[in-house]
């Protein structure tokens, strides 16, 4: 009975992602096509071999916010409001480890290490109280630490302008008559690098698939003696650390650091967030490098939208997305039991 | 011989609903017992309330342990493997992944334990890279059973096995149940409604209604008493 309930609903499945039009094999096609109309155009002309991969840099620290607020998603099943203020605020942290002293790697690592401890304290602290009740209390919440941290940090570090020092130098290369800011390539190296040990922790490591479960299955994770409570608190606390990543390389890109750092930049993240499958890992990652870079593209290209037109455009994005197909690029249709 | 699991006045609710009306009931160490019952009599309930899934009074002992102010997850670590109704699995993850959960309190190489898995379940090593959602349920409940399995449990808590498998499956599931008990000495409180099955592999059966044990006696006595017969045995 069950049985044949379960198979019934994997043909209504199978049979919705094919009259979405997109199936798996049609967005590993259409990504390839990107890929190559990319490579095509960056060959022909150096001004727009620049703006990919300052496209790609870009989309990349909106990938990786992107990826942080996945991780909260697929583990509390809300979205944080505050993921990219608390990336704003370990900046700040960051910045203060500066003035104090530390190298700039130095104080990186130090503020990735502060922001998994204050990812995991807000979860405990903050979110899991609220969401034992209700899930869009718990939103609020998030919005509410949104304002919280906004001024927190207004009120210790002022809303004027501070610099921090480069940490890829002001070297630019010159590739066939391309010239590209190491800057771009750095960003893009580093958040890759942290995105991928993220994923590899998810994919090959015990606590990783412990965290997979008590996302997935809270209730059946803890009958294998699973403590769930705990993996999410480490779940927020890595996605406060993505969120960090996000905000130290979002900070070189913007030359200046002021509270407003991350506020673009989470649009953007949600834009990516959603593109590719709210619950999607690869999705936001991917969605984030698609959206940098057709941003940049298209301010450039399409006389029609100018600079200021960007928020609006990711706004765009997100919202033909969820009319079109809300589950996104890698969105895996979620069909719940009841 | 001495009880490894025993429940004395249990009491569970859902919300304001009392599920469980203080009921009473021994697992001897090495046996296999049987929960019987018409649906809402509490069978499920009283498994939940051994391994903590829901909130629950009255006094549960297991191996000399106080459970009941314990949550799932550190039920589990004592050495209880619950495989609730309906499958128990990871659909979204591996079977390799399911029985790599299964273990996840354990500290150490697998290989042992996955290869003593492999022995009643040896489709299963074929099957490791497959997701488990896209198992037949038959699968998916068998791979429960390993997953509980792998946990190297000292009582099993099984609920409802038979619920929506083909007989066949059915009496294969129950002799693997037995076989696990008689060759590694494992625990099994099992509830299921196929009363026919559960007394055949159980020593010991407890009849519940309305949140209470109705009746409780060997498989033997149970199997002879009229109500049993006529409400859970059809003859």
């Amino acid at each position: 009975m069950a049985t044949a309930e379960t198979s019934r609903l994997e043909g209504l499945r199978s049979r919705g992602a094919a009259l979405g039009g997109f199936g798996p094999a049609a967005i590993s096609v259409l990504l390839v096509a990107a890929a190559a109309a990319l490579l095509v155009g960056s060959l022909r002309s150096s001004t727009f071999a620049q703006l990919t991969v300052q496209g790609l840099a870009l989309g990349s620290v909106y990938g990786s916010l992107a990826l942080a607020l996945v991780l909260v998603y697929r583990a509390s099943h809300i979205v944080n409001f505050a993921q990219g203020e608390l990336a704003m605020a370990t900046t700040y942290v960051a910045y203060q480890l500066i003035q104090w002293g530390l190298s700039y790697w130095e104080a990186f690592f130090a503020t990735l290490g502060i922001a998994f401890v204050l990812g995991t304290v807000l979860e405990v602290g903050l979110i899991r109280p609220v969401l034992h009740r209700s899930a869009i209390a718990a939103v609020i919440v998030t919005v509410g630490l949104f304002i919280l941290i906004d001024g927190v940090v207004t009120w210790i570090w002022g809303g004027d302008f501070k610099f921090m020092p480069s940490p890829f130098g002001t070297t630019i290369y010159h590739v066939g008559g391309v010239s590209i800011a190491r800057l771009y390539f750095g960003i893009l190296v580093v958040v890759l690098i942290s995105v991928l040990l993220v994923w590899a922790l998810f994919r090959f490591t015990k606590l990783g698939l412990g965290m997979r479960a008590a996302a997935l299955r809270p209730a059946e994770a803890a009958l294998v003696g699973i403590r769930v409570d705990r993996m999410l608190a480490i779940g927020w606390g890595l996605a406060a650390v993505l969120g960090a990543v996000a905000g130290l390389m979002a900070e070189p890109s913007q030359y200046v650091l002021e509270p407003t750092l991350m506020q673009p930049i989470l649009v953007y993240a949600f834009a990516a967030a959603v593109l590719g499958g709210l619950e999607s890992p690869a999705g936001a990652v991917v969605g984030g490098l698609a959206l940098g870079v057709s941003l940049n593209l298209i301010v450039q290209y399409v006389p029609a939208i100018t600079s200021e037109l960007q928020l609006p455009f990711a706004f765009a994005v997100l919202l033909a997305v969820l009319l079109i197909k809300p589950s996104g690029l890698f969105g895996r249709r979620t069909v719940r039991r009841v | 011989m001495t009880a490894l699991l025993e429940l004395e006045d249990v009491e569970a609710r859902y919300g304001p609903v009392h599920a469980l009306h203080g009921v009473s009931l021994a697992v001897e160490e090495g046996s296999i017992v049987a929960v019987l019952g018409p649906n809402g009599a509490g069978k499920t309930t009283t498994l939940r309330a051994v391994s903590g899934t829901v909130r629950r009074s009255g006094r549960i002992a297991f191996a000399g342990r106080a459970l009941e102010r314990r949550g799932p997850a550190a039920v589990a670590r004592l050495g209880v493997a619950h495989v609730p109704e309906g499958r128990g699995t990871f659909a979204e993850l591996t079977v390799w992944e399911n029985l790599r959960l299964g273990a996840y309190t354990r500290r150490g190489s697998l290989q042992p334990e996955l290869e003593r898995v492999f022995s009643y379940f040896p489709w299963l090593s074929d099957r490791r890279r497959q997701e488990a959602g896209t198992l037949s349920g038959g699968e998916q409940q068998m791979l429960a059973l390993a997953r509980a399995f792998v946990l190297r449990p000292r009582l099993l808590l099984l609920d409802e096995p038979s619920l929506g498998l083909a007989p066949v499956l059915v009496a294969e599931l129950f002799r693997i149940v037995r076989e696990l008990n008689e060759r590694e000495g494992l625990t099994v409180l099992v509830v299921e409604q196929n009363a026919h099955l559960a007394l055949q592999a159980a020593s010991a059966g407890y009849v519940l209604e309305a949140g209470r044990v109705a009746l409780t006696g060997t498989s033997e006595e149970l199997r002879a008493d009229d109500s049993v017969r006529r409400s859970y045995l059809g003859y």
